[in-house]
């Protein structure tokens, strides 16, 4: 077929450039402005010399006994913050999805439950949770248990798996109540994306289902969990994000994550700009990571829809 | 027709809080018969055929299919929901899914079919609905009327012994509609049992054995397409299809 009476096909017309206005040269100089301020101010008035150097040796470290390199401080302090986050993602999506389902429950009681524990967790600051959990869990609860005398007898391998998994073995109680504090909060934030995901899933799905003679756990599980969870990709990456943030709230409860470190080490070396600015930093390039993540999984979602 | 009927509806009645939708609905489908059902928007076709796969619940009355009643047992009505495919208006296929897992899933889940089995059934009904080619891509990337057929195979992977299809093509475009409409009129050539709402009189007239027109809540008239298309007894009747046949 080559029909050339047919109006031709053409290539597209190149895509227009956003073109530079006199509004960004304005913010341009304004962002500039600000940052000549505040070198000035840190230069010539409070005559700060900046030190980075001890924020690499905080970093990692040669072992003097054997010479090798090996993570100091504020690296083991940045995988903490990493093993809460992993957790704590793990834990919160176990606790959120059941607790928004429960929220549509056609029941009464999983209803009341499920709503009881969203109230609750939403109009009380995390802190107040953590001391609150730290008080009962930490100090009623765990010590019966006996999980950390158990591990202290526990063979090398099993207390090197620990320490790599979770942290290490001597504060594994430490780190038990932190993730409870971060799961049960952020489980709650994570039900309600989740329930609005699944309202956001059409009935007749349901129906199409149900003409099929699924059962409504297969419904629930098969057609309309996935679909729920594609549309709230967003939020729930948002909320797992701010989880990463409220992970320096553990440091309360002495688990030794990034901010808890961050700490010490400012104490030990009186370098508060450095530290911090490195630590912020961190946290950062943590959280970034995670949103490029969700937006790669959101690109594979859109495509398949 | 002497076999014990598919389906039987006596006396069934419905209501959505005070408003009385189906009104003493007597109906007797015999196995291999196709039933049109035609009336005004609102008359309660789509709740009729909807109570037969109970995604509407009838409050008085019985409705026995394929000697199974229907009632608050719950493995009736999965054993009766396996029994009887439905393909809905707005295809209502699963976006999440591929064409193939769109078939595959309710064999899978509700009949314990293994994976190969299942697809390979779900490929020769693609290939009876004429869309085999599709197998690997999701309904978004379709044009309507394959969706409808995808949809129409979705169900008969179920094997079903019944078909409903409520107005399956009044969600189409008009060149789309021949193609679902022939895919159904094969359907109709294998014995299958159908319900079929639709306006589409040309496709009534091929394939009924009986049309069945409802007004208000009741079935005003039940005829051979012969008997209805040239003389409709209820003046209701007449004036609907004066209607639908002008335009
Ligand atoms: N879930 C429902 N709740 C209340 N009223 C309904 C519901 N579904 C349908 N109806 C009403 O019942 C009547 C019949 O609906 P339907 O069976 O869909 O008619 P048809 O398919 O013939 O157009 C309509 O007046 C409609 O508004
Ligand atoms: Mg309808």
């Amino acid at each position: 077929m080559n029909d050339t009476s047919a109006a031709p096909s053409r290539p597209p017309p190149p895509a227009r450039r956003r073109r530079w206005t006199w509004i960004d040269t304005a913010l341009l100089a304004a962002v500039l402005a600000a940052l000549g301020w505040f070198a000035y101010r840190t230069e010539a008035v409070m005559f700060y010399r900046w030190n980075w150097s001890v924020v690499a040796n905080y970093l990692i470290k040669v072992d003097p006994a054997t010479g090798h390199w090996q993570p100091n401080a504020l690296l083991d302090g940045l995988f903490a913050t990493l093993r809460l986050a992993v957790w704590g993602l793990v834990l919160a999506t176990l606790i959120g999805v059941p607790m928004g389902v429960a929220r549509n429950s056609r029941r009464l009681f999983p209803r009341l439950v499920s709503g009881l524990y969203v109230m609750v967790i939403r109009n009380i600051p995390p802190l107040v949770l953590v001391f609150v959990v730290a008080f009962f869990v930490a100090n009623q609860i765990l010590p019966g248990l006996g999980i950390r005398a158990a591990l202290a007898r526990a063979p090398d391998w099993l207390q090197t798996t620990c320490a790599v998994l979770f942290g290490p073995p001597k504060i594994i109680e430490n780190i038990i109540v932190g993730l409870l504090c971060l799961a049960i909060f952020t489980g709650a934030y994570v039900a309600e994306i989740v329930r609005a995901g699944i309202e956001s899933v059409p009935r007749s799905q349901i129906e199409a289902g149900e003409s099929l003679g699924l059962t409504r756990f297969q419904i629930l599980r098969d057609v309309i969990l996935p679909q729920a969870l594609r549309n709230v990709l967003p939020p729930l990456a948002n909320q797992f994000i701010q989880m990463i943030k409220d992970s320096s709230l553990v440091s309360l409860v002495s688990v030794q994550e990034l901010t808890f470190v961050a700490q010490d080490v400012q104490i030990a070396t009186q370098r508060v700009f450095e530290v911090f600015l490195f630590v912020g930093f961190l946290y950062f390039a943590v959280c970034w990571s995670l949103s490029r993540l969700f937006a790669r999984l959101e690109a594979r979602a859109r495509a398949a829809g | 027709m002497t076999a014990a009927p598919m389906i039987t509806m006596t006396g069934v009645n419905k209501w959505f809080g005070r408003f009385h939708v189906l009104k003493d609905i007597d109906l007797a489908v015999a196995a291999g018969e196709r039933i049109v059902i035609c009336g005004p928007s609102g008359s309660g076709k789509s709740t009729l055929i909807r109570c037969i796969n109970r995604l509407e619940e009838h409050d008085e009355g019985r409705i026995v299919i394929d000697g199974i009643e229907l009632d608050e047992d719950t493995r009736n009505i999965a054993a009766i929901r396996r029994e009887v495919g439905m393909v809905f208006q707005q295809f209502n296929l699963f976006p999440h899914l591929t064409v193939l897992e769109n078939c595959v899933l309710a064999q899978r889940r509700a009949r314990g079919t293994p994976r190969k089995e299942a697809e390979a059934r779900a490929m020769h009904y693609l290939e009876r609905v004429r869309i085999p080619e599709q197998a690997g891509k999701y309904p978004a990337r379709l044009s309507g009327g394959q969706q409808q057929r995808v949809a129409i195979a979705r169900s008969l992977c179920m094997e079903p012994k019944v078909m409903l299809f409520d107005e399956p093509t009044s969600a189409l475009d008009p060149e789309m509609i021949k193609e679902v409409l022939d895919v159904m009129i094969d359907l109709a050539g294998t014995g299958m049992t159908m319900i079929v709402v639709t306006h589409e009189m040309g496709f009534a007239r091929q394939v009924a054995d009986r049309m069945v027109f409802m007004d208000q809540g009741r079935i005003v008239e039940a005829a051979s397409p012969a008997d209805f298309f040239a003389a409709p007894k209820s003046d209701r009747a007449s004036l609907f299809l004066s209607r639908i046949l002008t335009h």
